[in-house]
């Protein structure tokens, strides 16, 4: 089984191929300013390599962080309509009045507050009205908007009010493009509606991105099915994930962990990613990351969905030391560290400057190092260390040791021993954990819905086949498919006994 | 049309709010919420909404009153879990006011703040600004209680009914007479579950030399400078833990990390224990802080040293941001900072309602951390 892994990151754009479970291929090159390059070229260095394999590839991967960027950066996004079902609720806190000004101009919104929605007991706050919804749907078409984001209260509790609005809204524009918030988000309605309205500020993007990744494959002869890699450590089809671009937020770091677990064999252990200009700390629980459980920004946007949880700290191979204090960063070279450090010729006093001169690595030109003062050099390693080891206690959940793995162009900065770690992996290609981990990704589908009519099995098995056909429908092998979690919560003065069901299935990908 | 009303105060006494203000506002208040009180979030947006539509925030220290104005304080009630799914709809809080005049036949003349610290520092501001009234620079806690009867308001003999409940739809409930303080907050919890877990509570207005003499007094104009105490040491690379100590005569009694935390719910309360190991100054020493909603109890290595009512707060060790009992989590690094709590809650008959014994630590004896020194205003 052959497979292509691409990580597209800030700074650079990784691949790999592997044959199952060898390595046959891998590269690293500069991310290019559109991004499509650095694929290109990437793409063509591995598939070069195909020859060596006896037969075709059988998928390609690719992580991005198009999405993200394009919402940081406040570009390629679209015109969305909101249309919230909670009055007489939130009345006063529109939708999207706490984004940053210029986001929200990016994005041009339409905006629609509607009578309806649940309480926290599932019973309706007040009926909703159709001819609202109906009203809207027909101002937004008029204003040639085709991405909508619909949110109502307690919607991840009851779906009722965003599903059949949803109907009325198609009814009146065929072609829209819909972002329901309980498909995506949690409770806290803000933060749940800020999610589903990115998503549908993405909506375009996500369609010319998956085109251009398909144009570019096809240039380089590949024809196997393309996935996107998502942040909880899975795939999905191309086209599937091209309509949930927000699920590709932090798919990145989400890569590194689950190539950092391939490498290891380890399914439970802290993971390092030491990049250019940050590193990020987080947790593998049984192989996935371990998903944030609080507010998170994204652009400036409060959000609360599905991401990994995962620690920044100041820390890369690029940061600055300043040769006056010692002081390690927070600012750093970034990308240009190839000219700016001093071991490559540059004036600018780096960590990966401080490691050469120790010997923890050998890159660029050492003699340029040989004066730094080795009483200097110690100290900064030693604040190195001491970052290190603070970030990684704060992310432990628990006081027991646990193995720590550091991936990663910036691995080296990682001490040989972490108070806490029962021990320190480094391990060969760590620099393109990312890529691998995106070729190594499982699919999964999950199904999130209230139930009702039916008992308790009835009502667990319904949701276990939905979520099976869910991950079918995003490229899974049915007979390889597991479940991986299943949780239910009865809800009170609904009738029917009414339940809500959430299972999570996942399985290999299906060739064909 | 009604008259124009005489107002019983000079508009030049009054501080208009700004949106920096607000930002302060948010953190000070979280800071003076000792872990609970709700998240001053949503209440901040509420206010900048409130702003950007015309409506000013005005406040106005008690001694700039005359002593027989009406003053009416005002919070939220209900569960801050739902309130983040059940949007306020704006307009509780000053329905809240109209039915309160309609009932006793008086116009009110200022707004009170029943708690500064949390959410309901917020929302009394928007009742006060779209009820076209100051907002008082002061409240019935200092700092966040759970219960309403916790005021130094009530403490002191006022009673707070008739009171008028508020929900979004538009419903309104009149408590005529409630028999005790205490009854009052167990019949107001029956209703605002009925109306589904959140709604405005405004409780019998009070005179303003009353509030003046029984209220902790610059609780607005505190908060807002804690807040800013701690930007600005951010924005100077400054420790904003002794910036937040200097102000209000607190004093840094641990630095710790989270090694242990266990939580569970008692009689509807959020309850646990947060178990710190110290670091820097106080390495080798161990500490534990008990929670009933609020932080309660500070202990070192298993002594007590510092109790409810005097403020527990913990901070982010590095941002010098408050820590919300919901945002612990093993590992976290803090400082602890206490504060001590206003003379008005250290009276016999204050700590009946609001010391240790009252939150189900009749073993601990309440021994008041130093009180600040006093400055000249």
């Amino acid at each position: 089984m052959k497979r292509i892994g691409i990580d597209v990151g800030g700074t650079n754009t990784d691949a790999v191929l592997i044959d199952g479970e060898t390595i046959v291929a891998s590269i690293k090159v500069p991310t290019t300013q559109d991004v499509l390059s650095g694929v290109k070229a990437a793409l063509a260095h591995v598939a070069g390599h195909r020859d060596s394999v006896a037969s075709p590839i059988d998928a390609v991967m690719i992580g991005t962080t198009h999405f993200t960027n394009a919402v940081v950066e406040r570009a390629r996004l679209e015109r969305v309509a909101a249309i919230r079902i909670a009055l007489p609720t939130g009345a006063s806190l529109p939708p999207m009045c706490d984004w940053p000004e210029d986001l929200r101009a990016a994005v041009d919104p339409l905006i629609f507050m509607v009578h309806g929605g649940h309480e926290y007991d599932g019973s309706p706050l007040v009926p909703m009205v159709p001819d609202e919804i109906r009203e809207a749907a027909m101002k937004i078409r008029d204003a040639g908007i085709t991405s909508i984001a619909i949110s109502a209260t307690f919607s991840p509790l009851t779906t009722e009010c965003e599903v059949k609005a949803a109907e009325i809204v198609r009814s009146v524009i065929p072609d829209a493009r819909i972002t329901l918030s309980h498909t995506l988000g949690r409770i806290g309605l803000l933060e749940r509606e800020n999610v589903a309205l990115l998503n549908a500020a993405l909506q375009s993007l996500g369609k010319t991105t998956v085109q251009a990744f398909s144009d570019a494959l096809r240039e380089a002869g590949v024809t196997a099915p393309f996935f996107l890699t998502q942040n909880d450590g899975t795939v999905a089809l191309a086209d599937v994930a091209a309509t949930n671009p927000v699920h590709s937020f932090a798919s990145g770091p989400t890569n590194s962990m689950r190539g950092a677990a391939w490498l290891t064999g380890l399914t439970d252990a802290m993971v390092v990613d030491v990049g250019g200009t940050t590193s990020d700390i987080g947790c593998l629980a049984g192989g996935f990351p371990r998903e944030a459980n609080n507010i998170v920004h994204v652009g400036g946007v409060r959000t609360l969905f599905r991401m990994p949880d995962l620690l920044p700290i100041a820390l890369g191979g690029g940061t600055i030391i300043d040769p006056a204090t010692s002081k390690i960063g927070p600012r750093s070279v970034g990308y240009r560290i190839l000219t700016e450090a001093l071991v490559f010729g540059g004036e600018t006093l780096t960590t990966s400057d401080v490691a050469v001169a120790a010997g923890l690595i050998d890159m660029g030109d050492r003699d340029r190092v040989k004066g730094l003062d080795p009483a200097f050099v110690e100290a900064s390693l030693a604040r190195i260390r001491d970052m290190v080891a603070d970030s990684f206690d704060q992310m432990k959940t628990s006081a027991e040791d646990v193995p720590l793995i550091a991936v990663g162009g910036g691995a080296f900065l990682i001490p040989e021993t972490v108070p806490g770690a029962s021990e320190v992996l480094r391990v060969e290609n760590a620099g393109v954990a990312n890529a691998l981990g995106a070729a190594m990704a499982q699919v999964s589908g999950e199904v999130d819905q209230v139930f009702s009519g039916m008992s308790r099995d009835e009502a667990l098995a319904k949701a276990e086949a939905e979520a099976r056909n869910t991950a079918v429908a995003s490229g899974a092998d049915r007979a390889s498919l597991k479940t991986l979690e299943v949780e239910d919560i009865p809800i009170a003065y609904l009738p029917g006994g009414a339940r809500r069901v959430r299972v999570r299935v996942i399985g290999d990908i299906a060739f064909s | 049309m009604p008259e124009p009303r005489k107002l019983k105060y000079d508009v030049a006494d009054l501080r208009t709010l700004t949106r920096e203000d607000l930002d302060a506002l948010e953190i000070g208040a979280g800071i003076l919420g000792t872990g609970g009180g709700g998240n001053p979030y949503q209440g901040k947006l509420l206010a900048l909404e409130a702003m950007k539509a015309g409506y000013e925030l005005k406040i106005l220290a008690t001694d700039r009153i005359e002593p027989d104005a009406l003053c009416m304080a005002i919070g939220g009630i209900g569960a801050p879990v739902v309130s983040v799914e059940r949007i306020r709809e704006g307009r509780e809080g000053v329905r809240c006011l109209r039915a309160m005049e309609e009932l006793i036949r008086t116009p009110i003349d200022a707004v009170v703040c029943e708690e500064i610290g949390g959410s309901n520092s917020m929302s009394p501001l928007v009742t006060a600004a779209l009820g076209g009234l100051p907002m008082l620079d002061c409240d019935g806690m200092g700092r966040a209680f759970p219960e309403m009867q916790m005021t130094t308001f009530s403490i002191y003999g006022h009673s707070s009914t008739p009171s008028v409940m508020c929900d979004l739809h538009g419903n309104t409930v009149i408590f005529s007479h409630a028999v005790s303080e205490v009854w009052h907050e167990r019949m107001a919890r029956a209703c605002v579950v009925a109306q589904g877990g959140g709604a405005m509570l405004a409780t019998a207005p009070m005179q303003a030399h009353y509030v003046h003499q029984y209220g902790i007094p610059k609780s607005y104009t505190k908060a807002i400078a804690l807040g800013e105490a701690v930007i600005r040491a951010r924005k100077a690379q400054e420790d904003p833990i002794a910036a937040v100590c200097a102000l209000e005569g607190g004093r840094r009694i641990f630095n710790g990390k989270i090694t242990d935390l266990k939580r569970h719910l008692r009689g509807g309360f959020a309850v646990g224990d947060v178990a710190l190991a110290g670091f820097d100054d106080f390495a080798g020493e161990t500490a534990d802080v008990a929670i009933q909603n609020e932080f309660l109890i500070f202990r070192r290595n298993g002594m007590v040293e510092v109790t409810v009512p005097d403020l527990i707060v913990l901070l982010d060790v590095d941002t010098g941001y408050p820590i919300t009992t919901e945002m612990l989590r093993y590992g976290q690094r803090v400082a602890v900072v206490a504060i001590p709590c206003h003379e008005l809650l250290r009276t016999v008959q204050a700590l009946d309602v609001v010391g240790p014994a009252a939150f189900g630590y009749p073993e601990i004896t309440y021994s008041p951390l130093p009180s600040p020194t006093r400055k000249a205003a």
